[in-house]
């Protein structure tokens, strides 16, 4: 449950940014959001397809009020090269997780039947434990997790939220009007 | 190609640059540097006595000339110490350049003798910030620095630079310093969209009560003819914020004066009662607005400004013009329609008359209003004048009158106090010529009195004015007023003989403790060719009125109980 869920006076904004590949450039980020006092409930980074330019999805939590100029005042950072605040457009989204469970043999098959109506790949067997890996909205994730936790899971890593821009209709019927 | 230090780049890049003062002071990690400027004769170094004294000298000198003002500090205490100086550089958009030593390269991250992460230290009070670990890099980052420092809504960039890095001797290739500007993340906008430009004339055109709310951003762009343009095709008075105090002539007839917390009372009640409020290059501070929900709230807002994220930041805005104030000025101002408000500027009339507040109490005593009123006539509204913060900023605020175009210096947004003497200095250097007038509190002053000996050793000619009653004034009146008179840590009960203390310094001085000598001394200090001091000794316990209280509406407007 993020936090949005809980307080009613903060919103949670899905922003995608372009930014140069340079040191100092997430320590700029971050600070402004520290500054904004805004929570970084996730952040995901990786190059983009230009060379020098990286490409970042962050999921931010903040008061209504000042949260909606997020992607403006990121924009003042001179590294940022384009940013957007896709919260109400129409965008697609995917999660990973690696989840480590408890799996003597004895329980294995039952988590692999149970894994596989989920369509995760299993990342590693050892004789008492087993990883796998699910891709999904967060929602298709906490559900996973909340099964496997009947068998005791050791340890749960996941990547935050990468989103783009879903092509086409929507966008350009955006742009007419 | 040729071999170039890494101090020679800087000193070269400077001059490239057009810089021709820098405001600094040297030490261990930036002494490369030094070690580089006697080649560099065309670049004077003023050395200042405190780093602080050097930033805020760099923002008045940046502000008067809208050129980029420059300071040096050396690593760890030096850059720390201009800290103050670039935050009140970032909140009132000054270009100010920052150049810091920072500890040699293999030293970095070893809490090395004077070290400092500056770069991390200043992220929030920078526009934009380097640490240059390759002296190939210098030439790059001096051009991207004064870039971005100058264009856009301009603002202080600091550039870090390692001991070893001004030292480093590299084969330079002249050629770099015509290689373009590559800035991917960087266009500041020009124009606005043409569509909203035209839906801000379909308001102006329909308005009846319309007021135009000028800020720092019609000075920045030099948008005085535009903004004068735009008031007189359509009839709009105009009311400027505390710091687009001189963007409009205070002597025209549609002038106001400006609003909000201990601006007049009209100029706050025009904004209360207009249909329409055109905000050209401000943002709406709080000193103005007070509470939000209950600001202007009969009017519609256009708001024309270079950064998109003012837009809607405290204020609801129903056509934004995001572009550079005189750009968007000039696309607006054709398709206005010509308009007279007759109606409106006789209510805004009969507020002066109602409410006068720049009225001074019949008294045999010195007040602050009464040194402002005089060294106002005896300048004829055409000093450059300097102030802190304070009761004496608010007095000058509205009782100078200012006649000409950017002749108002003061610490706006972070309210610094101690900025009027450095900042000064830094104004009279880049316009020499200029009668340039520090008001000070005696708080404030004694914050960076140490400028002095700056001031004397090269016969910088600011006059000063100290406005004395050994208190912390407006704390004072903070403190009657909301603090049931606890009266705490508010007042001076020591503080040094000022005539004397100039007079230790060099400076010639005076005292002034009654009206009758005001004229006489101010025009001392004005014909005095070098600097001048005059401590004014003034009432104790005087309230700088009209006040709204802080966080309310211009409906609890509290006026000088005369």
């Amino acid at each position: 449950m993020s936090i949005s869920e809980k307080l009613p006076n903060i919103e949670t904004r899905t922003v995608v940014a372009l930014v140069e590949d340079r040191p100092g450039v997430l320590a700029r980020i971050a600070g402004f959001f520290r500054r904004q006092g805004f929570n970084i409930e996730s952040l995901a980074v990786g190059k983009s397809e230009k060379i020098g330019l990286s490409r970042m999805t962050f999921v931010v939590e903040g008061p209504p009020d000042v949260i909606g100029l997020v992607a403006a005042k990121l924009d003042r950072l001179i590294e940022i090269v384009e940013v957007t605040d896709i919260t109400d457009q129409n965008f697609a989204y995917r999660e990973m997780a690696l989840i480590k469970i408890n799996a003597d043999e004895k329980i294995r098959g039952e988590i692999l039947q149970l894994a596989n109506v989920f369509r995760v790949r299993v990342v590693d067997v050892g004789t008492e434990e087993m990883t796998i890996e699910t891709t999904g909205d967060s929602k298709k994730i906490n559900s996973l997790i909340e099964l496997m936790n009947q068998y005791g899971i050791l340890e749960i890593m996941r990547t935050g939220r990468v989103a783009v821009l879903r092509s086409s209709l929507e966008i350009n019927k955006k742009k007419e009007s | 190609m040729t071999k170039k230090t890494g101090g020679q780049i800087v000193c070269e890049g400077l001059l490239k640059q057009g810089v021709d003062t820098v405001f600094g002071i040297p030490g261990g990690a930036i002494l490369p540097l030094y070690g580089s400027l006697s080649q560099f004769p065309d670049l004077r170094h003023i050395l200042v006595r405190h780093e602080q004294g050097a930033s805020h000298a760099a923002d008045g000198y940046a502000r008067i000339t809208g050129k980029a003002g420059v300071c040096f500090a050396t690593s760890g205490p030096g850059a720390t110490n201009l800290i103050t100086g670039l935050a009140t550089a970032m909140m009132d958009s000054s270009p100010v350049v920052a150049i810091t030593g920072q500890v040699a390269r293999p030293g970095i991250g070893k809490d090395s003798f004077q070290e400092t992460d500056i770069t991390g230290a200043t992220l929030p009070v920078t526009k934009h910030s380097y640490l240059v670990m390759d002296p190939k890099d210098l030439a790059r980052v001096i051009k991207e620095a004064f870039y971005i420092a100058t264009t856009g809504r301009p603002g202080p960039v600091l550039i870090d630079i390692p001991r070893d890095v001004f030292a480093e001797s590299i084969d330079f290739d002249d050629s770099i310093w015509d290689e373009p500007i590559d800035l991917p993340g960087y266009h500041p906008p020009t124009i606005a969209d043409f569509k909203d430009v035209k839906s801000a004339a379909k308001l102006i055109d329909s308005s009846k009560k319309p007021v135009i709310l000028a800020g720092h951003g019609v000075i920045i762009s030099h948008a005085y003819r535009e903004l004068k343009d735009l008031a007189e095709k359509c009839q709009i008075p105009v009311v400027t914020t505390l710091l687009g105090i001189s963007s409009f002539p205070e002597d025209h007839i549609l002038s106001l004066s400006f609003p909000g917390m201990h601006g007049v009372a009209w100029a706050s009640l025009a904004l209360h009662e207009a249909d329409l409020i055109i905000a050209i290059g401000s943002r709406f501070d709080d000193r103005i607005t007070g509470d939000t929900k209950r600001f202007a709230i009969r009017s519609k807002k256009i708001h024309i400004d270079i950064d998109p994220a003012e837009i809607n930041k405290n204020i609801k805005i129903d056509v934004p013009l995001i572009g550079n104030v005189k750009d968007v000025l000039n696309q607006l101002n054709p398709i206005v329609e010509q308009k007279t408000h007759q109606d409106w500027v006789r209510t805004i009339e009969q507020m002066k008359a109602d409410h006068p507040s720049l009225r001074i109490k019949e008294t045999d005593d010195l007040l602050g209003q009464h040194v402002i009123k005089a060294i106002f006539e005896e300048t004829e509204g055409k000093a450059i004048v300097v102030t802190g913060v304070g009761q004496h900023q608010m007095w000058a605020a509205q009782h100078y009158h200012f006649y000409t175009q950017n002749s108002w210096v003061t610490s706006g947004g972070l309210g610094t106090m101690g900025f009027e003497v450095p900042a000064a200095m830094g104004a009279q250097v880049g316009k020499p010529d200029h009668n340039v007038w520090s008001i000070a509190g005696d708080g404030g002053f004694q914050m960076t009195m140490s400028e002095l000996a700056t001031i004397v050793e090269n016969n910088i000619p600011v006059k000063f004015a100290i406005m004395n009653n050994n208190h912390l004034g407006m704390i004072t009146q903070w403190q009657e007023l909301f603090f049931d008179k606890d009266y705490q840590a508010n007042s001076y009960t020591a503080n040094p003989d000022f005539v004397k203390l100039a007079n230790a310094y060099g400076m010639k001085s005076r005292r002034v403790e009654r009206q009758e000598d005001l004229k006489d001394a101010i025009n001392e200090a004005e014909e005095h060719p070098g600097p001048f001091l005059i401590d004014f000794i003034i009432k104790k316990e005087e309230n700088v009125y009209p006040m709204i209280p802080s966080g309310q509406s211009v409906e609890e407007l509290m006026e000088e109980p005369i």
